[in-house]
Protein backbone atom coordinates (compact mmCIF):
# COMPACT_ATOMS: atom_id res chain seq x y z
CA UNK A 1 0.00 0.00 0.00
CA UNK A 2 1.71 3.72 -1.03
CA UNK A 3 1.71 6.23 2.06
CA UNK A 4 -0.75 8.17 0.08
CA UNK A 5 -2.88 5.36 0.83
CA UNK A 6 -2.23 4.37 4.42
CA UNK A 7 -2.51 8.08 5.74
CA UNK A 8 -5.70 8.41 3.35
CA UNK A 9 -7.32 4.66 4.98
CA UNK A 10 -5.82 6.20 8.55
CA UNK A 11 -7.68 9.58 7.99
CA UNK A 12 -11.13 7.90 7.18
CA UNK A 13 -10.65 5.21 10.12
CA UNK A 14 -10.18 8.25 12.80
CA UNK A 15 -13.22 10.24 11.27
CA UNK A 16 -15.32 7.17 12.02
CA UNK A 17 -14.36 6.39 15.20
CA UNK A 18 -14.49 10.20 15.85
CA UNK A 19 -17.81 10.64 14.35
CA UNK A 20 -16.54 13.26 11.77
CA UNK A 21 -18.10 13.84 8.98
CA UNK A 22 -15.63 13.79 6.46
CA UNK A 23 -15.93 16.15 3.47
CA UNK A 24 -14.52 15.02 0.09
CA UNK A 25 -10.74 14.51 0.93
CA UNK A 26 -8.82 16.46 -1.79
CA UNK A 27 -5.15 17.57 -1.94
CA UNK A 28 -5.81 21.49 -1.47
CA UNK A 29 -8.74 20.81 0.87
CA UNK A 30 -7.29 22.73 4.21
CA UNK A 31 -6.98 20.91 7.09
CA UNK A 32 -9.15 23.09 9.15
CA UNK A 33 -12.09 21.73 6.82
CA UNK A 34 -11.52 17.86 7.58
CA UNK A 35 -13.51 18.69 10.93
CA UNK A 36 -10.25 17.27 12.79
CA UNK A 37 -9.87 18.83 16.30
CA UNK A 38 -5.89 18.87 17.97
CA UNK A 39 -6.73 15.47 19.45
CA UNK A 40 -8.14 13.67 16.36
CA UNK A 41 -4.82 14.83 14.53
CA UNK A 42 -2.72 13.65 17.69
CA UNK A 43 -4.40 10.21 17.15
CA UNK A 44 -3.12 10.26 13.42
CA UNK A 45 0.38 11.53 13.81
CA UNK A 46 0.47 8.87 16.22
CA UNK A 47 -1.26 5.97 14.41
CA UNK A 48 0.86 7.12 11.13
CA UNK A 49 4.36 6.71 13.12
CA UNK A 50 3.24 3.08 14.27
CA UNK A 51 2.22 2.16 10.85
CA UNK A 52 4.94 3.71 8.34
CA UNK A 53 7.76 4.32 11.16
CA UNK A 54 8.17 7.88 11.10
CA UNK A 55 6.22 10.91 12.88
CA UNK A 56 7.86 14.22 10.30
CA UNK A 57 6.77 16.79 12.43
CA UNK A 58 9.19 15.65 15.39
CA UNK A 59 12.20 14.34 13.44
CA UNK A 60 12.33 18.12 12.23
CA UNK A 61 12.52 20.69 14.70
CA UNK A 62 11.66 23.52 12.08
CA UNK A 63 8.87 21.03 10.04
CA UNK A 64 5.89 23.36 10.08
CA UNK A 65 2.33 21.96 10.60
CA UNK A 66 1.15 20.82 6.87
CA UNK A 67 -2.26 23.14 5.58
CA UNK A 68 -3.52 20.82 3.62
CA UNK A 69 -4.37 17.38 3.13
CA UNK A 70 -1.60 17.45 0.20
CA UNK A 71 1.33 19.16 2.17
CA UNK A 72 0.34 16.47 5.05
CA UNK A 73 0.07 13.50 2.69
CA UNK A 74 3.69 14.88 1.09
CA UNK A 75 5.05 15.23 4.66
CA UNK A 76 4.71 11.61 5.07
CA UNK A 77 5.93 10.86 1.17
CA UNK A 78 8.92 13.03 1.82
CA UNK A 79 11.15 11.20 4.70
CA UNK A 80 12.87 9.01 3.93
CA UNK A 81 12.22 4.93 4.81
CA UNK B 1 6.10 -1.95 79.98
CA UNK B 2 7.00 -4.85 82.14
CA UNK B 3 7.76 -7.88 80.27
CA UNK B 4 4.37 -9.35 80.88
CA UNK B 5 2.69 -7.09 79.15
CA UNK B 6 5.03 -8.31 75.84
CA UNK B 7 3.34 -10.38 73.18
CA UNK B 8 5.85 -11.04 70.63
CA UNK B 9 5.63 -13.05 67.49
CA UNK B 10 6.91 -16.08 69.70
CA UNK B 11 4.28 -15.63 72.40
CA UNK B 12 1.69 -16.38 69.26
CA UNK B 13 3.34 -19.83 68.78
CA UNK B 14 3.33 -23.16 70.73
CA UNK B 15 3.99 -26.90 70.47
CA UNK B 16 -0.13 -27.28 71.23
CA UNK B 17 -0.50 -27.20 67.51
CA UNK B 18 0.85 -30.12 65.76
CA UNK B 19 1.97 -30.71 62.31
CA UNK B 20 2.23 -26.82 61.55
CA UNK B 21 5.09 -25.63 58.66
CA UNK B 22 6.52 -23.00 56.99
CA UNK B 23 8.06 -23.55 53.53
CA UNK B 24 9.68 -22.86 50.78
CA UNK B 25 10.23 -24.43 47.14
CA UNK B 26 13.16 -25.95 48.76
CA UNK B 27 12.84 -26.94 52.71
CA UNK B 28 9.96 -27.46 55.19
CA UNK B 29 10.45 -26.13 58.71
CA UNK B 30 8.21 -27.21 61.60
CA UNK B 31 6.48 -23.93 63.16
CA UNK B 32 5.04 -26.62 65.91
CA UNK B 33 8.58 -26.64 67.76
CA UNK B 34 10.41 -23.76 65.79
CA UNK B 35 10.54 -21.99 69.51
CA UNK B 36 13.13 -24.90 70.38
CA UNK B 37 15.18 -24.36 67.69
CA UNK B 38 17.08 -21.63 66.01
CA UNK B 39 17.78 -20.08 62.51
CA UNK B 40 20.49 -17.63 63.85
CA UNK B 41 23.14 -20.15 65.28
CA UNK B 42 22.18 -19.77 68.80
CA UNK B 43 23.37 -15.77 68.65
CA UNK B 44 20.29 -14.50 69.55
CA UNK B 45 21.28 -13.39 72.67
CA UNK B 46 23.64 -11.18 70.99
CA UNK B 47 21.52 -9.64 69.46
CA UNK B 48 19.39 -8.19 72.28
CA UNK B 49 18.26 -4.42 72.14
CA UNK B 50 19.91 -3.94 68.91
CA UNK B 51 18.82 -2.24 65.92
CA UNK B 52 18.98 -5.14 63.45
CA UNK B 53 19.20 -5.09 59.28
CA UNK B 54 17.68 -8.48 57.97
CA UNK B 55 19.13 -9.01 54.61
CA UNK B 56 18.66 -12.80 53.55
CA UNK B 57 18.72 -14.08 50.14
CA UNK B 58 15.24 -15.84 50.84
CA UNK B 59 11.99 -15.71 52.69
CA UNK B 60 12.38 -18.93 54.80
CA UNK B 61 15.20 -18.14 56.85
CA UNK B 62 13.87 -14.30 56.86
CA UNK B 63 10.53 -15.29 58.45
CA UNK B 64 12.27 -17.83 60.72
CA UNK B 65 14.68 -14.60 61.90
CA UNK B 66 11.79 -12.45 62.40
CA UNK B 67 10.43 -15.31 64.48
CA UNK B 68 13.09 -15.22 66.41
CA UNK B 69 14.34 -11.28 66.40
CA UNK B 70 11.05 -10.43 67.61
CA UNK B 71 10.54 -9.60 71.11
CA UNK B 72 14.08 -9.55 71.82
CA UNK B 73 16.13 -6.73 68.97
CA UNK B 74 14.98 -3.22 69.93
CA UNK B 75 14.17 -2.89 66.00
CA UNK B 76 14.32 -4.62 62.73
CA UNK B 77 14.46 -3.73 59.26
CA UNK B 78 13.05 -5.89 56.39
CA UNK B 79 15.32 -5.70 53.36
CA UNK B 80 13.14 -7.14 50.15
CA UNK B 81 14.69 -8.38 47.87
CA UNK B 82 14.76 -6.51 45.25
CA UNK B 83 16.31 -3.40 47.21
CA UNK B 84 19.20 -1.74 45.30
CA UNK B 85 22.34 -2.07 47.24
CA UNK B 86 23.04 1.12 46.53
CA UNK B 87 20.95 2.54 48.90
CA UNK B 88 21.95 0.44 51.96
CA UNK B 89 24.57 2.62 53.56
CA UNK B 90 21.17 5.62 53.88
CA UNK B 91 19.02 2.98 55.59
CA UNK B 92 21.42 1.63 57.69
CA UNK B 93 22.77 5.37 58.69
CA UNK B 94 18.86 6.37 58.58
CA UNK B 95 18.20 3.26 61.28
CA UNK B 96 20.62 3.36 63.13
CA UNK B 97 21.72 0.19 62.15
CA UNK B 98 24.19 -2.24 64.82
CA UNK B 99 23.81 -5.59 63.62
CA UNK B 100 22.66 -7.57 60.53
CA UNK B 101 21.82 -10.86 59.80
CA UNK B 102 22.94 -12.73 56.80
CA UNK B 103 23.69 -15.32 54.83
CA UNK B 104 26.40 -13.33 53.35
CA UNK B 105 28.93 -12.76 55.59
CA UNK B 106 31.85 -12.28 53.89
CA UNK B 107 30.31 -9.40 52.45
CA UNK B 108 29.56 -7.60 55.91
CA UNK B 109 33.66 -7.67 56.52
CA UNK B 110 34.95 -4.17 57.12
CA UNK B 111 31.28 -2.79 56.50
CA UNK B 112 31.69 -0.69 60.07
CA UNK B 113 28.47 -2.71 61.19
CA UNK B 114 29.29 -4.22 64.09
CA UNK B 115 28.31 -7.61 64.82
CA UNK B 116 27.54 -9.91 61.70
CA UNK B 117 25.31 -12.56 63.03
CA UNK B 118 25.09 -15.73 59.90
CA UNK B 119 21.50 -17.46 59.48
CA UNK B 120 21.28 -20.78 58.40
CA UNK B 121 19.32 -24.08 57.97
CA UNK B 122 18.88 -26.82 58.89
CA UNK B 123 17.95 -25.06 62.39
CA UNK B 124 19.93 -26.37 65.44
CA UNK B 125 18.42 -26.85 68.90
CA UNK B 126 18.05 -24.17 71.59
CA UNK B 127 16.62 -22.91 74.67
CA UNK B 128 13.46 -20.82 73.75
CA UNK B 129 14.26 -17.50 74.30
CA UNK B 130 11.89 -15.02 76.64
CA UNK B 131 10.42 -11.69 74.91
CA UNK B 132 12.06 -8.29 76.73
CA UNK B 133 10.91 -5.77 74.69
CA UNK B 134 8.19 -4.91 71.99
CA UNK B 135 10.48 -5.10 68.95
CA UNK B 136 9.93 -2.03 66.25
CA UNK B 137 9.63 -3.45 63.13
CA UNK B 138 10.89 -1.00 60.06
CA UNK B 139 9.37 -1.77 56.60
CA UNK B 140 10.76 -0.25 53.40
CA UNK B 141 7.95 1.93 50.84
CA UNK B 142 7.80 0.19 47.14
CA UNK B 143 7.48 3.46 46.30
CA UNK B 144 9.18 4.93 42.81
CA UNK B 145 13.07 5.81 42.45
CA UNK B 146 15.20 6.91 44.94
CA UNK B 147 16.01 5.66 48.29
CA UNK B 148 13.06 4.14 49.70
CA UNK B 149 11.29 5.72 52.73
CA UNK B 150 11.16 3.44 56.10
CA UNK B 151 7.92 3.14 57.88
CA UNK B 152 8.28 1.59 61.55
CA UNK B 153 5.35 -0.35 62.95
CA UNK B 154 4.89 -2.10 66.33
CA UNK B 155 3.37 -5.81 66.21
CA UNK B 156 0.05 -4.78 67.74
CA UNK B 157 0.04 -2.49 64.56
CA UNK B 158 0.83 -4.87 61.98
CA UNK B 159 -1.71 -7.54 63.31
CA UNK B 160 -4.63 -4.99 64.53
CA UNK B 161 -6.82 -6.06 61.68
CA UNK B 162 -6.05 -9.81 61.97
CA UNK B 163 -6.71 -9.75 65.72
CA UNK B 164 -9.74 -7.73 64.44
CA UNK B 165 -11.37 -10.64 62.23
CA UNK B 166 -10.83 -12.89 64.79
CA UNK B 167 -10.06 -16.60 64.19
CA UNK B 168 -10.94 -18.07 60.91
CA UNK B 169 -13.61 -21.17 61.16
CA UNK B 170 -13.16 -24.26 60.07
CA UNK B 171 -9.79 -26.26 60.10
CA UNK B 172 -6.48 -24.00 60.56
CA UNK B 173 -5.66 -22.56 57.32
CA UNK B 174 -2.65 -22.88 54.91
CA UNK B 175 -1.70 -19.70 53.66
CA UNK B 176 0.41 -18.48 51.06
CA UNK B 177 0.74 -15.17 48.96
CA UNK B 178 2.74 -14.57 45.67
CA UNK B 179 4.31 -11.45 47.51
CA UNK B 180 7.69 -11.49 49.31
CA UNK B 181 6.86 -11.32 52.85
CA UNK B 182 9.36 -9.20 53.69
CA UNK B 183 7.25 -6.18 52.21
CA UNK B 184 3.80 -5.33 53.78
CA UNK B 185 1.59 -7.63 51.98
CA UNK B 186 3.14 -10.46 52.30
CA UNK B 187 4.19 -9.86 55.70
CA UNK B 188 0.29 -9.65 56.49
CA UNK B 189 0.34 -12.96 55.25
CA UNK B 190 3.45 -14.21 57.07
CA UNK B 191 1.59 -12.76 60.36
CA UNK B 192 -1.56 -14.31 59.68
CA UNK B 193 -0.44 -17.76 59.25
CA UNK B 194 1.50 -17.52 62.60
CA UNK B 195 -1.70 -15.86 64.51
CA UNK B 196 -4.50 -18.12 62.98
CA UNK B 197 -2.82 -21.19 63.83
CA UNK B 198 -1.86 -22.09 60.25
CA UNK B 199 1.29 -23.09 58.07
CA UNK B 200 2.80 -20.84 55.19
CA UNK B 201 3.86 -21.50 52.04
CA UNK B 202 6.48 -18.94 50.89
CA UNK B 203 6.88 -17.89 47.02
CA UNK B 204 10.23 -18.08 44.81
CA UNK B 205 10.93 -15.70 41.96
CA UNK B 206 12.97 -18.14 40.00
CA UNK B 207 10.07 -20.77 40.11
CA UNK B 208 7.72 -21.51 37.25
CA UNK B 209 4.20 -20.17 37.63
CA UNK B 210 2.85 -24.30 37.34
CA UNK B 211 5.17 -25.19 39.36
CA UNK B 212 4.27 -22.83 41.97
CA UNK B 213 0.96 -23.78 41.61
CA UNK B 214 2.31 -27.25 41.86
CA UNK B 215 3.75 -26.69 45.20
CA UNK B 216 0.78 -24.95 46.36
CA UNK B 217 -1.66 -27.95 45.45
CA UNK B 218 1.29 -30.17 47.14
CA UNK B 219 0.64 -28.46 50.67
CA UNK B 220 -3.14 -28.18 50.64
CA UNK B 221 -2.73 -24.21 50.13
CA UNK B 222 -6.25 -23.25 51.18
CA UNK B 223 -6.16 -19.11 51.52
CA UNK B 224 -4.27 -16.89 49.11
CA UNK B 225 -3.17 -13.57 48.64
CA UNK B 226 -1.36 -11.60 45.76
CA UNK B 227 -1.98 -8.32 43.80
CA UNK B 228 -4.30 -7.89 40.49
CA UNK B 229 -0.91 -8.62 38.49
CA UNK B 230 -0.34 -11.35 40.20
CA UNK B 231 -3.53 -13.08 39.37
CA UNK B 232 -4.15 -11.93 36.00
CA UNK B 233 -0.40 -13.70 35.71
CA UNK B 234 -2.14 -16.98 36.92
CA UNK B 235 -5.06 -16.58 34.98
CA UNK B 236 -3.33 -16.06 32.05
CA UNK B 237 -0.65 -19.24 32.52
CA UNK B 238 -3.92 -21.44 32.62
CA UNK B 239 -1.97 -22.88 36.07
CA UNK B 240 -5.39 -21.86 37.59
CA UNK B 241 -7.40 -25.30 36.76
CA UNK B 242 -5.55 -27.12 38.51
CA UNK B 243 -5.98 -24.89 41.84
CA UNK B 244 -9.15 -24.76 44.01
CA UNK B 245 -8.08 -22.36 47.55
CA UNK B 246 -11.33 -21.90 49.53
CA UNK B 247 -10.17 -17.75 49.99
CA UNK B 248 -8.35 -15.52 47.32
CA UNK B 249 -7.63 -11.92 48.48
CA UNK B 250 -5.80 -9.20 46.14
CA UNK B 251 -4.37 -6.18 47.32
CA UNK B 252 -1.72 -3.80 46.80
CA UNK B 253 -3.49 -2.48 43.37
CA UNK B 254 -6.62 -1.45 42.21
CA UNK B 255 -9.15 -4.75 42.02
CA UNK B 256 -10.96 -3.61 39.08
CA UNK B 257 -14.39 -5.41 38.45
CA UNK B 258 -12.76 -8.03 35.43
CA UNK B 259 -10.26 -9.25 37.61
CA UNK B 260 -12.72 -9.95 40.43
CA UNK B 261 -15.10 -11.86 37.94
CA UNK B 262 -11.70 -13.43 36.58
CA UNK B 263 -10.94 -14.98 39.72
CA UNK B 264 -14.81 -16.09 40.76
CA UNK B 265 -15.15 -18.07 37.41
CA UNK B 266 -11.69 -19.69 37.83
CA UNK B 267 -12.27 -20.43 41.66
CA UNK B 268 -16.13 -20.77 41.51
CA UNK B 269 -15.95 -22.10 45.00
CA UNK B 270 -13.68 -19.25 46.80
CA UNK B 271 -14.90 -16.35 48.34
CA UNK B 272 -12.84 -13.90 46.93
CA UNK B 273 -12.28 -10.34 48.74
CA UNK B 274 -9.77 -7.30 48.08
CA UNK B 275 -7.90 -5.74 50.76
CA UNK B 276 -7.28 -1.96 50.96
CA UNK B 277 -3.55 -1.75 53.03
CA UNK B 278 -0.50 -0.14 52.50
CA UNK B 279 2.94 0.08 53.91
CA UNK B 280 2.15 3.32 55.95
CA UNK B 281 -1.76 3.73 56.34
CA UNK B 282 -1.63 -0.51 57.41
CA UNK B 283 -4.65 -2.27 57.11
CA UNK B 284 -7.70 0.08 56.30
CA UNK B 285 -10.67 -2.70 54.85
CA UNK B 286 -11.56 -5.29 53.45
CA UNK B 287 -14.42 -5.65 50.85
CA UNK B 288 -15.92 -9.08 50.67
CA UNK B 289 -18.94 -8.36 48.32
CA UNK B 290 -17.26 -9.28 44.96
CA UNK B 291 -17.51 -5.78 43.43
CA UNK B 292 -14.68 -3.38 42.72
CA UNK B 293 -14.47 0.05 45.15
CA UNK B 294 -16.36 -0.28 48.20
CA UNK B 295 -19.13 0.89 50.13
CA UNK B 296 -19.24 4.85 50.71
CA UNK B 297 -20.55 3.93 54.49
CA UNK B 298 -16.98 2.62 55.26
CA UNK B 299 -15.80 5.98 55.95
CA UNK B 300 -16.06 7.61 59.36
CA UNK B 301 -15.10 5.28 61.70
CA UNK B 302 -15.77 1.41 61.37
CA UNK B 303 -13.93 -1.48 63.03
CA UNK B 304 -11.57 0.82 64.57
CA UNK B 305 -10.17 2.60 61.92
CA UNK B 306 -11.60 6.60 60.49
CA UNK B 307 -11.36 7.06 56.90
CA UNK B 308 -12.34 10.32 55.20
CA UNK B 309 -11.52 12.20 51.62
CA UNK B 310 -10.03 15.56 51.19
CA UNK B 311 -9.20 16.53 47.97
CA UNK B 312 -9.76 13.64 46.68
CA UNK B 313 -7.41 11.25 48.60
CA UNK B 314 -8.38 8.16 51.22
CA UNK B 315 -6.82 9.12 54.33
CA UNK B 316 -6.69 7.14 57.29
CA UNK B 317 -6.04 6.97 61.09
CA UNK B 318 -5.92 3.91 63.24
CA UNK B 319 -4.27 2.25 65.51
CA UNK B 320 -2.96 -0.30 62.52
CA UNK B 321 -1.07 2.88 60.68
CA UNK B 322 2.67 2.89 60.71
CA UNK B 323 3.78 5.33 63.95
CA UNK B 324 6.61 7.22 61.66
CA UNK B 325 8.95 7.36 59.08
CA UNK B 326 12.32 6.74 60.57
CA UNK B 327 15.23 8.65 59.35
CA UNK B 328 17.88 11.39 59.39
CA UNK B 329 15.40 13.69 57.34
CA UNK B 330 12.37 11.62 58.08
CA UNK B 331 9.05 13.39 56.96
CA UNK B 332 5.99 13.83 58.96
CA UNK B 333 3.95 10.53 58.46
CA UNK B 334 0.41 11.73 59.41
CA UNK B 335 -0.97 15.51 59.21
CA UNK B 336 -1.68 17.03 62.75
CA UNK B 337 -4.66 15.26 62.93
CA UNK B 338 -2.79 11.63 63.02
CA UNK B 339 -4.60 10.94 59.41
CA UNK B 340 -2.19 8.97 57.16
CA UNK B 341 -2.33 10.47 53.60
CA UNK B 342 -2.46 7.30 51.26
CA UNK B 343 -1.96 9.45 47.71
CA UNK B 344 -4.63 6.48 46.43
CA UNK B 345 -7.72 8.87 44.33
CA UNK B 346 -11.07 7.98 44.81
CA UNK B 347 -14.32 9.29 43.12
CA UNK B 348 -17.53 8.57 44.43
CA UNK B 349 -20.46 7.19 41.85
CA UNK B 350 -23.57 6.63 43.43
CA UNK B 351 -23.71 4.83 47.38
CA UNK B 352 -19.71 3.33 45.99
CA UNK B 353 -16.53 4.83 45.93
CA UNK B 354 -13.78 3.41 43.40
CA UNK B 355 -10.16 4.00 43.41
CA UNK B 356 -9.02 5.65 40.26
CA UNK B 357 -5.60 6.40 40.79
CA UNK B 358 -2.41 7.02 42.33
CA UNK B 359 -1.90 11.07 43.03
CA UNK B 360 1.50 10.36 41.74
CA UNK B 361 0.82 8.66 39.10
CA UNK B 362 -1.19 11.31 37.12
CA UNK B 363 -0.37 11.53 33.12
CA UNK B 364 -0.43 14.60 31.60
CA UNK B 365 -2.56 15.10 28.38
CA UNK B 366 -2.79 18.21 26.18
CA UNK B 367 -2.49 19.33 29.82
CA UNK B 368 -5.18 17.54 31.32
CA UNK B 369 -4.29 14.82 34.02
CA UNK B 370 -5.43 11.14 33.51
CA UNK B 371 -4.92 8.24 36.01
CA UNK B 372 -4.08 5.30 33.75
CA UNK B 373 -5.83 3.26 36.12
CA UNK B 374 -9.23 4.75 35.39
CA UNK B 375 -8.44 3.74 31.23
CA UNK B 376 -6.97 0.35 32.25
CA UNK B 377 -10.40 -0.10 34.21
CA UNK B 378 -12.55 0.16 30.91
CA UNK B 379 -10.16 -1.91 28.73
CA UNK B 380 -9.93 -4.58 31.07
CA UNK B 381 -13.40 -4.90 30.95
CA UNK B 382 -13.56 -6.37 27.34
CA UNK B 383 -14.22 -9.77 27.72
CA UNK B 384 -11.37 -10.79 25.33
CA UNK B 385 -8.57 -8.45 27.69
CA UNK B 386 -6.72 -10.12 30.36
CA UNK B 387 -4.57 -7.33 31.65
CA UNK B 388 -3.48 -3.61 30.11
CA UNK B 389 -1.37 -0.69 30.94
CA UNK B 390 -1.78 2.61 29.73
CA UNK B 391 0.56 5.40 29.26
CA UNK B 392 1.12 8.57 27.89
CA UNK B 393 3.09 9.18 24.84
CA UNK B 394 4.45 12.42 23.03
CA UNK B 395 2.94 14.08 20.30
CA UNK B 396 3.83 17.25 18.47
CA UNK B 397 0.59 18.08 18.41
CA UNK B 398 -1.36 18.04 21.68
CA UNK B 399 1.84 17.60 23.87
CA UNK B 400 0.95 14.05 25.04
CA UNK B 401 -1.68 10.83 24.27
CA UNK B 402 -2.82 8.25 25.68
CA UNK B 403 -1.94 4.77 24.54
CA UNK B 404 -2.41 1.14 25.71
CA UNK B 405 -0.67 -1.90 25.42
CA UNK B 406 -3.07 -4.84 25.75
CA UNK B 407 -2.87 -9.19 26.80
CA UNK B 408 -5.55 -10.52 25.05
CA UNK B 409 -6.85 -14.13 26.84
CA UNK B 410 -5.25 -17.10 26.06
CA UNK B 411 -6.05 -18.42 23.13
CA UNK B 412 -7.93 -15.84 21.39
CA UNK B 413 -7.67 -16.07 17.42
CA UNK B 414 -5.19 -13.18 15.98
CA UNK B 415 -7.76 -12.48 13.07
CA UNK B 416 -9.94 -11.05 15.53
CA UNK B 417 -7.29 -8.24 16.94
CA UNK B 418 -8.71 -5.44 14.66
CA UNK B 419 -12.36 -6.51 15.62
CA UNK B 420 -11.24 -6.42 19.42
CA UNK B 421 -9.59 -3.16 19.30
CA UNK B 422 -12.75 -1.18 17.73
CA UNK B 423 -15.00 -3.11 20.39
CA UNK B 424 -12.21 -1.74 23.32
CA UNK B 425 -12.47 1.52 21.40
CA UNK B 426 -16.47 1.80 21.48
CA UNK B 427 -15.98 0.78 24.85
CA UNK B 428 -13.53 3.63 26.17
CA UNK B 429 -15.84 5.97 23.89
CA UNK B 430 -18.53 5.76 25.98
CA UNK B 431 -17.42 5.19 29.27
CA UNK B 432 -14.25 8.26 28.97
CA UNK B 433 -13.56 11.55 28.23
CA UNK B 434 -12.35 11.78 24.83
CA UNK B 435 -8.99 12.88 25.89
CA UNK B 436 -8.42 9.58 27.73
CA UNK B 437 -9.76 7.74 25.30
CA UNK B 438 -6.23 5.27 23.79
CA UNK B 439 -5.19 7.18 20.79
CA UNK B 440 -3.13 3.32 19.65
CA UNK B 441 -3.95 0.13 21.30
CA UNK B 442 -0.99 -2.25 20.64
CA UNK B 443 -1.67 -6.01 21.50
CA UNK B 444 1.49 -7.41 23.58
CA UNK B 445 2.43 -10.89 24.86
CA UNK B 446 3.63 -9.53 27.95
CA UNK B 447 3.41 -6.66 30.69
CA UNK B 448 6.55 -5.65 33.25
CA UNK B 449 5.42 -6.32 36.69
CA UNK B 450 7.76 -5.27 39.56
CA UNK B 451 9.11 -7.31 42.02
CA UNK B 452 6.53 -6.07 44.32
CA UNK B 453 3.65 -7.61 42.12
CA UNK B 454 2.87 -4.26 40.51
CA UNK B 455 2.46 -3.37 37.37
CA UNK B 456 5.45 -1.62 36.24
CA UNK B 457 4.96 2.10 35.25
CA UNK B 458 8.06 3.65 34.26
CA UNK B 459 6.79 6.82 33.05
CA UNK B 460 4.40 7.66 35.89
Amino acid sequence: MSVRSKVIEAIQQIAKEQHVALPALSDDLSLHETGFDSLAFAILVARLEDEIGVDPFTISEDAAFPATVGDFVRAYENVPA
Amino acid sequence: MSPREIFALRDHLGAELKGRTISDAHDVVSLTDVLSHTVLGGRLCELAGRAVLLKLSDQLRSGLAMIELDGIARRMLLCPPDLNPAHLDSLIADAGIDAVVTDEPDRWVRTGVPLVVTAHLPLHATTPATSERATEWLMLTSGTSGVPKIAGHMLKALTGAIVAEGPTRGPAPVWATFYDIRRYGGLQIFLRAILSGGSMVLSDPHEALGDHVARLNARGVSHISGTPSHWRKLLMSGAAAQFAPAYVRLSGEIADQAVLDGLKAAFPNASVGHAYASTEAGVGFAVNDGLEGFPANYLGSRNGVEMKVVDGSLRIRSARTAHAYVGRNAAALTDADGFVDSGDIVELRGDRYYFVGRRGGIINIGGLKVHPEEIEAVINRHPDVRMSRAKSRRSPITGGIVVADVILTEGTDPARAKEIRDQILDQCRARLASHKVPAVIRFVEALDVTPAGKLARTDA
